[in-house]
């Protein structure tokens, strides 16, 4: 399953403050073990909202706002995208994670879409080929 | 926390510790078989006491403390505890709930030395995938069992016999040194590329796809370029793996009918997994000057990977590149696949000259897929009559339900063909 991990902004983040020498050394080391524990497909960190935009949409017009945002708690400061095997599991890796900025801070777990989700992969025609393929191995167990 | 969330809170736990402490515990008492039923027990231990004490602060350092205190208590039972030991207990007991930050410097050594181990020549093929997936993924013998569609006790007894293999035969806790090395890493990458394919192209069973298998085996194939970041043939192996799972969600229709690469929508292809693939596959090719047979098999791949369509597909190199493989494994499933490319690149006459030629190799008698390519150039070549002979042959031949209605459906079309040809 793949998870976006987001860490969300602050006031400071916001304000372009830049992390200590000590956070980036933590981060860098937590970066490290994600991915030679082989979960880590992806990680980026965001700039200020200042530096974005947003297109709004209304029918068919199109308007582009300016940042910076308001809402400074729901801004996205930086994100990874990881594979893991569940939710929990990502729960227990955010766990080992430095806190990411200099006061309180937040990290918001959302899982991604899989194929599976749309049904796509796991027809009832599969379901039922799976079923009666236990039932052959139970039968062979007993 | 509802008890059934506190399972899968130490299942998690649990799998992302459990390499790091069977580790520490293998280098303690000195065999991987006994550390791992140590560490198990500590597991045990922790299924009975969080729920009802809650989950500690720490998770992995208590499991850690759990298992070290077993450890120490399995040598003093077999009387194997000398004055290193003592010192160790005594140490431990001081710094009980400390993280075990020192550890941190030889994880790496250890997940290493786990996975030589797991697929060490001593034990039986099917006891490695099984002992890779237990030690370095954390799974469960019932996981394990699902995954391969087998009975739990059959997993458990592969796991049993690897272990009582490796005790018997006194492997030591170490990491093979120098040329060893390389002697011993193609059966790793084996046992990773098994237990991918094996999410990847159950062809004759009644599933097409295990992703989770696939996951499992890429996680793996991560790890160890992390690990090895110097052999190419990792980097090639992860590249490999990205780029065939880069296309897992267009490879099954809406009925769980396989979709040929030339019909797959390209849309669907998973843009980053290609992305990781191209880079590990750049990094495989910087490594050294000659490529290996999976880094050449990912280079192949990446050709699909980067084309928009079948006929924007640079064939030449396909075909070149097979060539290339079949310099390092000479077998006639690859020629086919060149022959394949080459009928792509310079027209069907050529591939169907090479194809000829294959005819009478033994190792593709039963092959479906032998017929079903000459009968697709026979095709190309308007020679419907023979074309509609090979489907029928290939249908004859082929395992899968779902390929041999394909098959039929294509011999049927051959006849409509014949005679719109001939009534022209």
């Amino acid at each position: 399953m793949r998870f976006i991990v987001m860490v969300k902004a602050t006031k400071d983040s916001e304000a372009g403050v830049m992390p200590s020498q000590k956070l980036l050394e933590d981060m860098g080391k937590y970066n490290e073990e994600l991915v030679k524990a082989g979960i880590m497909l992806a990680g980026e960190g965001l700039k200020p909202s200042s530096q974005g935009v947003r297109v709004k949409f209304s029918g068919t017009k199109r308007s582009v706002v300016d940042g910076p945002f308001a809402e400074t708690k729901e801004l996205v400061a930086g994100f990874w995208i990881w594979q893991v095997k569940s939710l929990e599991e990502a729960i227990e890796w955010v766990k080992r994670c430095p806190n990411p900025m200099l006061g309180d801070s937040e990290i918001e777990i959302r899982p991604i879409f899989e194929a599976e989700d749309f049904g796509e992969n796991f027809t009832p025609e599969e379901r039922e080929r799976e079923a009666k393929l236990r039932e052959q191995l139970e039968r062979k167990k007993n | 926390m509802a008890a059934t969330d506190i399972q899968k809170t130490i299942s998690a736990v649990w799998r992302i510790e459990s390499a790091r402490i069977v580790g520490s515990i293998a280098r303690m008492v000195g065999d991987v078989g006994t550390a791992e039923e140590l560490a198990q027990d500590a597991l045990v231990a922790a299924v009975e006491q969080w729920p009802r004490d809650g989950i500690p602060d720490n998770p992995g350092a208590w499991l850690m403390t759990a298992a070290k205190r077993r450890a120490i208590d399995h040598l003093r039972r077999n009387d194997l505890i000398d004055r290193k030991h003592v010192e160790l207990a005594h140490e431990l007991d001081l710094h009980a709930t400390h993280d075990d930050t020192d550890v941190d410097t030889s994880i790496d050594d250890d997940r290493l030395r786990l996975i030589f181990i797991a697929c060490h020549p001593v034990v039986p093929a099917d006891g490695r995938i099984a002992l890779t997936l237990r030690l370095l993924g954390g799974l469960t013998t019932q996981e394990i069992a699902r995954a391969f569609l087998a009975t739990e006790p059959a997993i458990a007894q592969r796991i049993v016999r690897a272990k009582k293999t490796l005790t018997d035969a006194n492997v030591p806790f170490e990491t093979p040194g120098g040329e060893a090395i390389a002697e011993r890493l193609p059966a790793v990458l084996e046992v990773i590329y098994l237990i991918f394919n094996e999410g990847y192209s159950a062809t004759a069973g009644e599933h097409l796809l295990r992703p989770e298998l696939c996951e499992e085996a890429l996680r793996l194939g991560r790890m160890l370029t992390q690990l090895l970041p110097k052999e190419a043939e990792v980097a090639g192996l992860a590249a490999l793996m990205e780029l065939q799972a880069s296309r897992l969600r267009a490879r099954v229709d809406a009925h769980g009918a396989p979709v040929l690469l030339a019909d797959q929508d390209r849309s669907r292809w998973d843009r980053l997994l290609i992305r990781r693939g191209i880079v590990a596959l750049e990094r495989a090719e910087r490594l050294v000057p000659q490529r290996g047979r999976y880094t050449l098999q990912a280079a192949i791949a990446a050709c699909h990977a980067q084309a928009l369509s079948v006929e924007a597909t640079d064939w030449p190199r396909i075909a070149q590149l097979y060539w290339e493989l079949l310099g390092i494994d000479p077998s006639p499933v690859i020629e086919l696949n060149r022959a394949v490319a080459v009928a792509m690149a310079y027209g069907a006459e050529l591939g169907l000259q090479i194809v000829d030629q294959l005819r009478d190799e033994p190792a593709l008698r039963d092959y479906a897929l032998l017929a079903g390519v000459r009968g697709d150039l026979l095709e190309r070549l308007g020679r419907h009559a023979e074309a509609r002979a090979e489907f029928e042959s290939a249908a004859a031949q082929s395992l899968n339900e779902k390929e041999r209605e394909l098959l039929l459906a294509r011999a049927r079309k051959q006849t409509d063909k014949g005679l719109s040809i001939s009534s022209v």
